[in-house]
């Protein structure tokens, strides 16, 4: 995974609550069993002009040249709520996001997010607000630089403001590290509480209760 | 608000540092989810997260293949794949006579890849036409996959369906369940924990469904902020199991990380003798267990919120989201936002009784278990879907679909013009294949009504079963206690 420490970029606003991973990707936009290829069905339904088209919505801001090269996502409440489906990262990703700021996150949405190198940055709605009413007077003059390690949203002004991120998504994000193999190295944890627990709660152990 | 971290909590962890293994039937002062996390915490991380064991895991034909693949070509394998399962439901054809064709565009793909790795690794696997089969969250408390004070996880989520159990299950991504099948343990920040206390009894016509719509129209979609939430009181104590999964299901549209319900008698007896379920001296032993996991008077919750069951009237949404729904005999919000209204086609202050439906949906893992086609049966006998109406009942599992047909329920569905379906989760989502005729506007016993959740423009209203029942009947919004009385 690319390690995130800090990125200066155009950002685009989406401020609408409530935004679920099935309008960040159709499901019908899903059309492999792998993890790429899947840029061009991002926010489809309102991207393109009709289901399944190609022809893109002039009004929507992804389409807007005015945000081109965007790689900062603003977002309203509860983002990224409903289906688990990870492809709403990949295709984020893919189409070059790397950052996504919002009032909150729906849980599974925000995990998938570190798992991927992506940072989901909570500011206030208030703080969002305004950053996208700065941005919206000219998105090219005025990209954001985010610091992952600081915590930091920074307009070129100076205007600053900090954002909350425990220790744990904090390290992955910073080393691009792949938490399966951080967890293999406590191999020896895991065989222990295995051991004990099979002695405690046989019935949780299928296969082996004879 | 109250302290975070039940003193309790760290009482039991340092009890078992010291004795060495724990004992399971003693009482800590602490939550349902505390104690359920404690006994499952590996290894504590930085901020309170902690590396936790996970007891179960299942798979779905529409990420199974990524999650078994991205595993493989890792060169990792499963930990254990006896406690891995698999299942065909979200893209399976549901019409009579299926086979792999799929009516979603290159969903046979996901179907045979799915075959392939999860039979290469191991994972006990429920095929297209197995009888077992059906909605993950149907069949596995079916099965007796799913038990109370285990910890479950599935790249679905709705996984807090489970929850019912008194078990810790809550969805998650793909990447989460390679990690999860690879170490048989997950790296997880501890939630805050949250209890909803619902008062009162419910109201004669009035279901869990209604329940969960209510608390979710009064909070609002993100309201549960990503707790563990604990539904406790008179109202759920009264619930039988599969009531307590419709309610727990609904969690997923509350924004919770999931959602438990205290295991007792109803629990128990839910449990014993299922399939996978312990038997003889290791029942005893589980069951001695899983009845100390009930949160204890004493235990503390970071934040709580209070609803009075009796007061709640049959939900029916007019919007895009599960908070956007109103009472059957209501109207559609004066202050409603322009922009579901606008795909919904409705107007502020505009009746949701008597809308004209052109469909009705019967599915989903959040009503579609034998207890829900038993009641919609019991309205449907003797009568007949409106002129119009596309009707569908999609039974949550082949096992659930053999009950009802043994009971008729199956002539009185059809008899009444409701299509009689093969399990899977169907029109509950669209995947590109089958859906409504366009424009459609279907009343639906589904958990999402986002714009375009069950196909592009297709006007969904979420409702309680008897609600799409009545509705289905009248062609047009009804109230189920009308055709009670
Ligand atoms: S029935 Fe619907 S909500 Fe349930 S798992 Fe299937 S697609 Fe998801």
């Amino acid at each position: 995974m690319t390690p995130l420490t800090s990125i200066t970029a155009v950002a685009v606003p989406l401020l609408l609550d409530n935004i679920d991973t099935d309008t960040i990707i159709p499901s019908r936009e899903i059309r492999s069993t792998g993890k790429t290829g899947l840029a061009a069905g991002l926010f489809a339904g309102w991207r393109y002009q009709a289901p399944g088209g190609r022809e893109p919505a002039p009004a929507f801001v992804l389409n807007q040249p005015r945000y081109a090269r965007a790689r900062i996502l603003l977002a309203g409440g509860n983002f990224g709520c409903g289906s688990s489906r990870e492809h709403a990262v990949w295709a984020l990703g893919e189409h070059g996001i790397r950052v996504v700021i919002a009032p909150s996150f729906a849980p599974i949405f925000f995990g998938n997010c570190v798992r991927n190198g992506m940072l989901p940055a909570v500011l206030p709605a208030a703080a969002v607000h305004d950053l996208a009413q700065v941005i919206d007077a000219d998105p090219q003059a005025n990209p954001l630089t985010v610091d992952v390690r600081a915590q930091t949203v920074t307009l070129p002004t100076g205007r600053s403001w900090h954002f909350p991120l425990e220790s744990e998504p904090k390290l992955m994000l910073l080393g691009g590290l792949d938490a399966i193999d951080l967890t293999l190295q406590m191999q020896q944890r895991i065989d222990a509480f295995l051991e004990r627990d099979r002695l405690e709660r046989p019935w949780i152990y299928l296969g082996t209760e004879r | 608000m109250r302290d975070r971290g039940a003193p309790g909590d760290a009482r039991l962890a340092r009890d078992r540092e010291r004795d060495g293994a724990a004992d399971l039937t003693k009482s800590s002062g602490g939550s349902l989810f505390g104690k359920i996390w404690e006994r499952h915490v590996v290894a504590e991380l930085s901020d309170g997260a902690a590396l936790l064991a996970i007891d179960r895991i299942f798979l779905h034909e529409r990420t199974g293949a990524v999650a078994l693949g991205s595993l493989a070509a890792a060169g990792r394998r499963v930990l254990d794949p006896r406690r891995a399962f698999c299942v065909m439901d979200h893209i399976v054809d549901t019409r009579p006579g299926r086979g792999d064709r799929t009516l979603m565009p290159g969903g046979q793909a996901f179907i045979s890849e799915t075959r392939r790795t999860a039979l290469a690794a191991g994972l006990t696997l429920y095929d297209v036409n197995d009888p077992e089969q059906g909605i993950m969250h149907v069949i596995s408390p079916e099965l007796g996959i799913g038990l109370p004070g285990c910890t479950l996880v599935a790249p679905d989520s709705h996984t807090c369906t489970q929850g019912a159990l008194g078990a810790l299950a809550w969805g998650i991504g793909s990447s989460e369940a390679e990690h999860a099948l690879a170490t048989g343990t997950l790296r997880v920040r501890r939630p805050r924990s949250l209890r909803v206390n619902l008062t009162g009894r419910l109201a004669a016509g009035v279901t869990a469904k209604d329940l969960g719509l209510a608390l979710i129209a009064r909070h609002g979609a993100g309201g549960a902020k990503g707790c563990a939430l604990e539904f406790a009181g008179e109202a759920v104590a009264a619930l039988d199991m599969e009531a307590r999964m419709t309610l727990c299901n609904l969690a997923s549209e509350f924004s919770a990380m999931t959602a438990l319900i205290a295991p007792d008698d109803v629990t128990l007896s839910y449990v014993q003798g299922r399939r996978h379920a312990p038997r003889a001296d290791a029942w005893s032993k589980a069951a001695a267990h899983w009845r100390q996991l009930a949160s204890d008077p004493g235990a503390r919750f970071d934040e709580e919120l209070t609803l009075d069951a009796s007061t709640v009237e049959p939900m029916v949404s007019w919007g895009v989201s599960p908070a956007q729904s109103a009472t059957v005999t209501g109207v559609v919000p004066g202050a409603a936002p322009q922009r579901p209204l606008a795909y919904m086609g409705l107007r502020p202050g505009q009746a949701l009784r008597g809308l004209p439906v052109d469909a009705a949906f019967i599915g989903s893992c959040t009503n579609s278990r034998l207890s829900d086609l038993r009641r919609v049966a019991a309205l449907l006998a003797g009568r007949h879907v409106a002129r119009g109406v596309a009707a569908i009942c999609v039974p949550g599992s082949s096992a659930v679909k053999r009950a009802a047909e043994a009971e008729g329920l199956d002539r009185i569905f059809r008899a009444a013009g409701f299509e009689w379906r093969e399990s899977g989760c169907s029109m509950c989502f669209h995947a590109g294949g089958e859906s409504f005729r366009p424009g459609s506007r279907v009343i639906s016993s589904t958990n999402r009504n986002f714009e375009g959740r069950q196909g592009p423009g297709i006007r969904t209203h979420i409702a309680s079963p008897e609600t799409v029942a009545a509705s289905a009947i009248a062609g047009s919004i009804a109230d189920p206690r009308e055709l009670v009385s």
